[in-house]
């Protein structure tokens, strides 16, 4: 080992004895460095979120309570009275509902038919990526985009979806009168552009089940079905967890193929399609009624976040298989020292 | 992963049914083009033809035309538009996500670990809590009908930050930082050389997502902006206002919108794919 003998600097004696009070101006920066730098990066990221977001979300709280004057930009406190005429308002009740039934016709399926997708693709193919390309490309196009497309086809009298039932023998559907035809529309373009998505997700997480599972479960003379159900269901669990989560989290605030699926943009005739961010986006910028519209935001983050934790409690007790048999044993053994004392 | 070869289900090629089931889904996620474009060709009597022939008509450059000519649209402006808003809000999400990230996958700063599950909890918040009062406060500094009033809350996301520290904690080892500041390379030097160079796969896959997501965004430039200064979306929107009984010229329109995100598509869906492969093991 060698070491480096610099010439002594002019004062570095100096520099060393009193190393702990007077550190250079270089030294100096270098602790401001190390200690302040990590501070100085996540910066912008909390400064947009304060400005965009935090912000944003106290006020809305803040407006909620008041009665807005738009001209004047300021408002008078009432209390709760925004919340309480919201909740007593028909079409608040009306858009929760069409917002779940949206949701549920679009969720299911779509799950159903990722992880099927999943599967299929999971297989050893020829062209993978072509085909892998192939589901996703809708995902690309704008569901603006999209709910034009699908609004054109499934038309009440000179629709795509009419006429084919037509030939078929079959009688039209009314999709823009009727309440769930409705409904399965706006899912059905829902669906378009998530599907190939989510069954992206779904297929990384089967292939990262180790092989020798599918060799155990087939030396123990499970055929393809059976392997399916009880090797790469379970082992995908945390993802479709995730998958329902976060499909969760937009269905509830759909706003986009809606809002497009007629010219007027209000929901319908008779409010059949109208969802809650609709029925936001129309106190807000259709009444101008801003501190009922902050109120219904509040409300709309309420539900989706209630909704959330309803999910992960159903799913971590349905969904999971082995955590419902752990509970099983727990209670069984619980059982069991009772019985013995 | 690559060159694995088993299958999930089945052992050895897929049977032919596979095939067909992909053939099925590939038709789906194709066939609304082509209903657009066979529209899109047509007349505005195209739809109501009860003998609709399933081979396109020569009239799309015609329609595509009008709508692009029609003022009311403004399709220029949208597109150029819709251009700034993407590229410079992916520019700066994927800096400035990249920054946040480095730091809170490899600098050890008190409050770190509150102030990421911070940034997390920030991802479960929907737009519309905020949307009112950041309706109001472009008002205030006459924004409204500006896109930087689209740009500004989308300069930099939770989930790019979230997405760069899980990709830049499991691929820049600390010893190489740790020699690097040795060496006497100061903290923006070393995230410079070394933070954004490591990045550079997990951010070119981030840029793309902001790209398309902000390209498709509806609800807040819908809100905010107006027929003078749309982005693409958002003419998109008044298209049908503009046009409702002749869906010739909506679709034609709904395809010309499209286009650059097809192009898109057809030079970077391979990244796409495996960018949404990665996020789901990591995620």
């Amino acid at each position: 080992m060698s070491t480096i003998t610099a010439p002594p600097e002019d004062g570095s004696s100096e520099r060393t004895r009193h190393r702990q009070d007077t550190l250079t101006w270089r030294q100096r920066r270098g602790q401001w460095d190390v200690k302040y730098s990590p501070y100085l990066y996540i910066l912008p990221f909390f400064i947009v979120f304060g400005v965009t977001g935090l912000f944003p979300i106290l006020y809305t709280a803040f407006i909620s309570l008041q009665d807005w004057d738009l001209v004047r930009n300021s408002g008078e406190y009432i209390g709760f009275a925004q919340f309480s005429w919201v909740l007593q308002d028909r079409e608040f009740w009306i858009a929760l509902r069409n917002t779940f039934s949206i949701f549920l016709l679009s969720a299911i399926p779509q799950l159903i038919a990722a992880t099927l997708i999943a599967a299929v693709l999971d297989a050893n193919l020829r062209a993978k990526t072509f085909w892998r390309m192939s589901v996703l490309l809708p995902y690309v196009v704008a569901p603006v985009a999209v709910a034009l497309i699908f609004s054109n086809m499934f038309g009440e009298k000179y629709g795509l979806i009419n006429s084919l039932l037509n030939d078929m023998g079959l009688g039209s559907i009314l999709w823009k009168t009727d309440v769930i035809p409705s409904h399965i529309a706006i899912a059905t373009m829902v669906n378009f552009r998530w599907t190939g998505y989510n069954a992206l997700i779904l297929l990384a997480a089967m292939q990262a089940i180790p092989r020798d599972l599918y060799e155990a479960a087939a030396i123990d003379g499970a055929r393809a079905a059976r392997r399916f159900f009880s090797v790469t269901i379970p082992q995908i669990r945390p993802t479709m967890i995730f998958v329902i989560i976060t499909a969760t989290i937009g269905g509830l605030q759909i706003f986009d193929e809606p809002r497009m699926y007629d010219t007027g943009g209000t929901g319908g005739a008779n409010k059949q399609w109208l969802t809650i961010t609709m029925y936001l986006y129309n106190i807000g910028w259709g009444k101008f009624n801003f501190g009922r519209a902050a109120a219904v935001a509040w409300l709309l983050f309420l539900i989706i976040v209630g909704i959330t934790l309803m999910n992960n409690y159903l799913t971590r007790r349905f969904v999971s298989g082995d955590e419902a048999v752990k509970k099983a044993k727990k209670t069984s053994l619980k059982l069991s020292t009772k019985g013995g004392k | 992963m690559a060159g694995r070869r088993r299958t999930g289900i089945g052992t050895g090629r897929p049977s032919p049914y596979v095939y067909a089931i992909l053939a099925v889904v590939l038709v789906g996620s194709v066939f609304p083009f082509y209903w657009s474009f066979l529209i899109g060709s047509g007349t505005a009597s195209t739809i109501y033809d009860q003998n609709l022939s399933w081979w396109p008509g020569g009239n799309f450059f015609a329609n595509a035309q009008e709508v692009i000519n029609n003022p009311a649209v403004n399709f220029w402006k949208a597109l150029t538009n819709s251009i700034i808003v993407s590229t410079v809000t992916a520019a700066s999400t994927v800096f400035l996500s990249t920054l946040a990230g480095y730091a809170f996958a490899k600098l050890r700063f008190k409050g770190s670990g509150p102030l990421l599950v911070a940034v997390i909890a920030t991802m479960a918040v929907p737009v519309q809590l905020g949307v009112v009062p950041l309706y109001i406060a472009m008002q205030e500094f006459g924004w409204t009908g500006n896109i930087g009033a689209v740009i500004l809350p989308a300069l930099v996301t939770a989930f790019g930050v979230f997405w760069m520290t899980q990709y830049l904690s499991q691929s820049l080892p600390t010893e190489l930082i740790e020699a690097a500041r040795v060496d006497g390379c100061s903290m923006l030097r070393t995230f410079w050389h070394l933070g954004l160079t490591t990045a550079r796969p997990a951010a070119a896959m981030l840029a793309l997502f902001t790209f398309v997501t902000t390209w498709n965004n509806f609800f807040w430039p819908f809100i905010v902006l107006d027929q003078q200064s749309p982005t693409l979306p958002v003419a998109l929107s008044l298209l049908q206002a503009n046009y409702f009984v002749d869906y010739s010229l909506v679709l034609a329109g709904v395809l010309i919108a499209t286009l650059p995100l097809l192009l898109l598509f057809m030079f970077a869906g391979r990244q796409l794919v495996s960018g949404i492969m990665q996020g789901a093991v990591k995620g």
